[in-house]
């Protein structure tokens, strides 16, 4: 510990702290911008400067270790003028069309001039250059918004270690761009979304389907059916001030069926025949383990981590579960089964999916994702383009009352929901592959050791005598250290999730973005991931294999897991693909 | 026995000194004369009047020399030993300067860190171990210990030649305390300010003691490897270093078990890609392990974690040329050279509006009167001196009132400008100082990294603050503002490249405010340099009616007919370009 004075109140920190976090401490709250604890702490935007006695110059909180002794001084009048003359800078080269920006409201830009209570900005100049890239299906970046901050950077480079985005040019050129300026989907972006989650402004964010969603919903002959995934009910709320993980899933469901959708379906039942499918192939690989299906066997419910194999380590495809992602699964049921079931042509069914997923955009578009010339879904909204149509639609959410899902493909399991996490697919995975190769109904259901916050974790669970290697990890960072490991032979697995975003679903792209003030406050990850497996336990079923629609259904239509016509809906295909284009 | 020695700096190559050299070792083949040796080497350091060749031991000193001289020299010269009088140079009184110490321009100097350059062939290492080269390092390996070292060096008093002043051995000391099982030592050798080119010549002409002083330091810090960062843009000094490298390693110089003892060291070249950013050292650390060239937030400094996060000594190359001198000689004999806080000489790289042109090194203290007037001998074309800019970009500019000011670290910061590296530029009264702040910063603003906010969009408002001053759209207002901006880029950003960004504006407000004021009310610039404002007029007094300027101007902006009418300009059509006044046969229009 070490005695430090800031702005005059005398404390004991310990003494690996920052000046912003010892202030923070004794409730002095410093300004930030670019800073971002753990994935960017680089002090480049100067909003965070201090004085401290005896150093040359303003000092940099967020980076700047205290010392015993030191005397920092955080509002002196030299300070505020400099923090605000830097913010007028800022402002002075941003686009600054803030009534019609995406960010609106939620904009830590916004914030600071709010805060620091700008009301002229007399620097005002030549505006950074604007540059739009929205070629591809899930991401859009604006250079006019940008004020280089450079989290997205340090998010794909150092978190998720793929650098698809980095800083060129020099001086008041410098912008943010791809490879010789790419579009995103021309480079080796995987679409994750995380670079959008820490952006302060609106230079990211996702392509937004909304106007799609809304034509459909007013075309009388088509018959639009929703599903929304686990992770989208743990977080929905939180757009509309709620706390973080209350779980909304009633809520939501009426809102939805106030916006005008024909059926609200859930994605956790989609989820429950992945684990069908997905138990069931991995069955098949331990039992029959041939070169073209070869051990570990990967999960495939993550379109950027498909996305990110398929580019970073092409030799390992076949090694991926050939599973549809749950909600392409549950698509292609709807337009199958649910169709001749009901009796609609699946031509005029229109499946949109609500997802906290900005990849799933893209996954959405791939060719294999078709059945009979049909896509298996039409739309893709994030949690975040949900909220805004509901706002729209003039609906006070926080009041709402609570709907079911609808019936007959809206019951799903506890199993179902804690895909939404990391570590979830695999231990849904194993409560089937278990009672499956038992051919009895063990008792056992939670699988601690693949819960919680750690990148990367390894178990050994014994299934029916049975010694069965297993690895968990989240953040495509972690993803490129489990590859390396299996090719170097540091890892031996039978069984490996993986999960793109840091966290798992909840954490995905297209969640409610957090400031990054709140984010060093409160946990969210494991706010939102306890309110997931609170879903679980509360479940009467948890088990996928027990859920009597999927049984009525493998029945009646599919036939047996894995089967043909199961093969025919419900897997697809991977293909190599390039870097760059 | 007779040496004719010739300038192959990067100024006289560019005017054909290879061909010089080429030609004479032909000729004297040809006429078989054998007792004449022909040596490449360094700087001169006048570079104004290259190719410089001087003929020793009579030290008679030939200037601008073209190729075909070669003969007339060695027949003249060598043969006859006569003199080639038609290529003496004059000095700016007009007197004739037969040998080098005739010239004035080096009368008040004195070299330190220049000594070998000129003198030895760089590519010769033979050459260097001839003046004593590789004594300084072998003393220390053999009868000092790290501490005698850099007590030596910290009692010399020597400071950072790469412009902020910090001195070397605390430098040094820092490195050593540090621990780490690994440590490197790193030559800045990234020398960017616009005209300056004394780490240039110096690796060009005297490699051999930049590499010296960095195994020393690598001693006496606990070093075993080097890299020397430099500028790609300096092809010939990249190339005489690692033919200095290499020779030094064939002589085991360089390597494992040096001179005997158990001291190992090794030395990489890197070289730089142009960004002057990169002269800062951790963004030159950032550069050299391989990433955009971007300062790093200090502390922690690189003494603690520079280079991979190891502890790192960084010095510029002039720092390095000194430490060998130091060694050999004593701290109390550099000591003795200087002023009381800035000891021993700086090296200048004197351009601009000044009669000699070139590399000159004083002892700290000589006034700036005496290198613009003794050694540059004053301003040409019979203009007055306005102001000089030392440091470059980030320096400021110094007025007529402070030419007596001693030049060292706390007297130019005193008038706030810097040491800088060392670039020094006369300015005569055709300059326009608003003009030339806006010429620096337009350098900052192509230079600034990009990294913090002050520096990438601060400058850039004061460049645009800057143009509509120059352009005549300028207010009172703008002023208020560019001095707010000043304040703000000069605190708050994160290297020292925006913290010294503003010293150009800064300066040039406090000195020159009335033509800051000129260009924003009176819509006037005095020198006429900032096209938009300048008024052109004709004299009707001095006006003949000849019409001649008329016949000239371009764009038909001279009203007036016939011989002996009195011309007018037509200010809406003019387009200020000047060709009237240099016309005027009768110096009325202006």
């Amino acid at each position: 510990m070490v005695n430090i004075t800031i702005d005059g109140i005398k404390t004991k920190v310990p003494e690996n702290m920052t000046v912003l976090e010892a202030a923070k401490s004794i409730g002095i709250d410093i300004p930030t911008l670019c800073f971002l604890k753990g994935i960017n702490e680089i002090g480049d935007c100067r909003i965070c400067l201090v004085e401290v006695e005896g150093a040359r110059g303003f000092v940099t909180s967020c980076m700047q270790k205290v010392y015993e002794g030191m005397v920092v001084r955080t509002n002196t009048d030299d300070v505020q003028e400099a923090r605000k003359n830097v913010l007028k800078l800022v402002l002075s080269s941003h686009e600054k069309k803030c009534l019609s920006c995406i960010r609106h409201g939620n904009c830590e830009l916004q914030d600071l001039a709010r805060r620091f209570g700008i009301t002229d900005i007399e620097f005002e100049g030549q505006i950074a250059q604007k540059i739009v890239d929205d070629k591809s299906p899930s991401i859009v970046r604006n250079t006019a918004k940008c004020v280089l901050c450079r989290r997205c950077i340090s998010t794909c480079k150092n978190i998720q270690e793929i650098g698809a985005i980095d800083c060129v040019n020099r001086g008041f050129e410098s912008t943010i761009s791809t490879l010789e300026h790419k579009s995103l989907g021309d480079v080796n972006c995987t679409f994750c979304g995380q670079c959008i989650q820490n952006c302060p402004t609106a230079a990211l964010h996702e392509k937004e389907n909304i106007d799609d969603v809304y034509e459909k919903l007013k075309d009388e002959n088509t018959v639009v059916l929703v599903q929304t995934a686990p992770a989208v009910r743990v977080a929905l709320g939180e757009e509309f001030g709620m706390k973080v993980g209350t779980n909304v899933a009633g809520k939501m469901v009426t809102a939805l069926k106030r916006l005008g959708f024909d059926k609200v379906f859930d994605t956790n039942t989609g989820a429950d025949f992945t684990i069908m499918e997905e138990a069931s192939e991995f069955i098949n690989r331990v039992l029959n383990s041939n070169e073209e299906k070869p051990l570990p066997m990967f999960t495939s419910c993550c379109p950027a981590w498909i996305r990110f194999i398929e580019m970073e380590y092409p030799e390992y495809l076949k090694n991926l579960s050939s599973c549809k992602s749950p909600h392409e699964m549950f698509g292609a049921i709807l337009k199958s089964y649910y169709a001749q079931k009901e009796g609609i042509d699946p031509k005029n069914i229109y499946v949109v999916s609500v997802m906290p997923c900005v990849a799933k955009k893209f996954e959405r578009q791939r060719p294999e994702m078709q059945n009979d010339g049909l896509y298996n879904v039409d739309a893709v909204l994030t949690t975040r383009e949900l909220a805004k149509m509901i706002r729209q639609a003039n609906i006070d959410f926080k009041i709402l009352k609570d709907t079911g899902f609808d019936s007959p493909m809206g019951e799903a399991t506890g199993a179902g929901a804690i895909f939404g996490t990391t570590g979830g697919v695999m231990e849904a995975a194993l409560r089937t592959a278990q009672d499956l190769l038992t051919g009895k109904d063990l008792g056992e259901i939670n699988f601690e050791e693949v819960r919680g916050e750690k990148g990367i974790k390894r178990s050994i669970v014994n299934v029916n005598g049975k010694d069965i290697k297993i690895a968990v990890s989240s953040g495509l960072g972690n993803a490129r250290k489990i590859m390396e490991m299996l090719k170097s032979g540091t890892l031996e697995a039978d069984f490996v999730e993986i999960m793109a975003c840091p966290g798992g679903c909840i954490m995905g792209g297209g969640q409610p973005i957090k400031k990054s003030k709140e984010r060093r406050e409160i946990d969210i990850r494991k706010l939102r991931a306890n309110a997931i497996y609170t879903i679980d336990e509360k479940s009467v079923i948890r088990k996928s294999h027990q859920n009597p629609i999927l049984k009525t259904i493998y029945k009646d239509y599919l036939g047996e897991p894995n089967g043909e016509i199961a093969h025919k809906l419900l897997h697809t295909h991977y293909t190599k693909r390039e870097k760059y284009n | 026995m007779r040496t004719i020695y010739v300038c192959q700096g990067t100024g006289c190559t560019s005017s054909k000194s290879p061909l010089i050299m080429e030609n004479f070792k032909r000729i004297l083949q040809e006429k078989n004369i054998q007792d004449v040796e022909v040596k490449r080497t360094g700087c001169f350091g006048l570079c104004s009047k290259g190719p410089v060749v001087i003929i020793g031991p009579e030290n008679t000193f030939y200037a601008k020399v073209k190729p075909e001289d070669c003969e007339e020299i060695i027949q003249k010269h060598i043969i006859e030993n006569g003199r080639v009088e038609r290529l003496f140079c004059k000095n700016a009184d007009g007197s004739i300067a037969e040998r080098l110490e005739d010239l004035k321009f080096y009368k008040k100097q004195q070299r330190i860190a220049l000594k070998n350059c000129g003198s030895i062939d760089p590519e010769n290492i033979d050459d260097y171990l001839a003046v004593d080269g590789y004594k300084a390092l072998e003393k220390v390996l053999k009868e000092m210990t790290q501490d005698e070292v850099i007590e030596e060096i910290t009692k010399s008093g020597l400071r950072g030649r790469g412009g902020a002043g910090f001195p070397t051995g605390k430098k040094w000391a820092f490195a050593k305390a540090a621990e780490g099982k690994q440590k490197y030592v790193v030559c800045n050798a990234d020398e960017g300010d616009p005209g300056a080119f004394m780490d240039r010549s110096i690796l060009e002409g005297d490699p051999h003691c930049v590499i010296e002083a960095m195994m020393i330091a690598g001693y006496a810090i606990g070093a075993d490897e080097g890299y020397i960062y430099v500028r790609a843009e300096y092809p010939i000094a990249v190339k005489r270093f690692q033919i200095a490298i290499d020779q030094a390693r064939e002589r085991g110089i360089i390597g494992k078990n040096i001179f005997g003892t158990d001291f190992n060291f090794d030395l990489h070249v890197r070289l730089g890609a142009g960004a002057f950013v990169c002269g800062e050292e951790t963004a030159l650390l950032e550069s050299i392990e391989g990433r955009r060239g971007q300062p790093r937030i200090k502390p922690p400094f690189p003494a603690n974690a520079g280079l991979w996060q190891c502890p790192t000594l960084i010095n510029n190359v002039e720092t390095y040329a000194n430490i060998t001198k130091i060694i050999l000689n004593g701290a109390d004999w550099y000591s003795s050279i200087g002023t009381e806080g800035s000891k021993g000489t700086k090296v200048f790289a004197l351009g601009g509006n000044v009669n000699n042109i070139g590399l000159v090194e004083v002892p700290m203290g000589t006034t700036l009167r005496e290198i613009v007037y003794d050694i540059g001998e004053g301003v040409p074309n019979g203009r007055k001196f306005k102001a000089a800019q030392t440091g470059g970009p980030s320096g400021g500019c110094i007025p007529e009132q402070y030419l007596d000011t001693p030049i060292d670290y706390e007297s130019l910061k005193s008038i706030g400008s810097m040491m800088g590296s060392g670039g020094l530029i006369v300015m005569d009264d055709t300059k326009c100082m608003v003009n030339l702040a806006k010429f620096y910063l337009g350098f900052t603003v192509d230079e600034s990294c990009g990294k913090c906010n002050p520096c990438r969009i601060g400058t850039k408002r004061m460049y645009e603050i800057l143009e509509r001053l120059t352009s005549g759209e300028g207010t009172l207002e703008d002023i208020d503002k560019l001095e707010k901006l000043t304040k703000t880029v000069s605190k708050s950003s994160v290297c020292g490249l925006g913290q010294t960004a503003s010293n150009p504006v800064i300066s040039t407000l406090k000195y020159f405010k009335d033509e800051y004021i000129e260009h924003a009310v009176d819509k006037n610039c005095r020198t006429k340099e900032c096209k938009a404002l300048a008024k052109i007029q004709i004299d009707p007094e001095k006006c003949k009616g000849c019409g001649l300027c008329q016949k000239k101007c371009p764009v038909g902006a001279i009203e007036g007919e016939g011989p002996g009418t009195k011309r007018h300009i037509d200010e809406d059509k003019c387009i200020k370009c000047g060709t009237c006044i240099k016309t005027c046969p009768f110096k009325a229009i202006g």
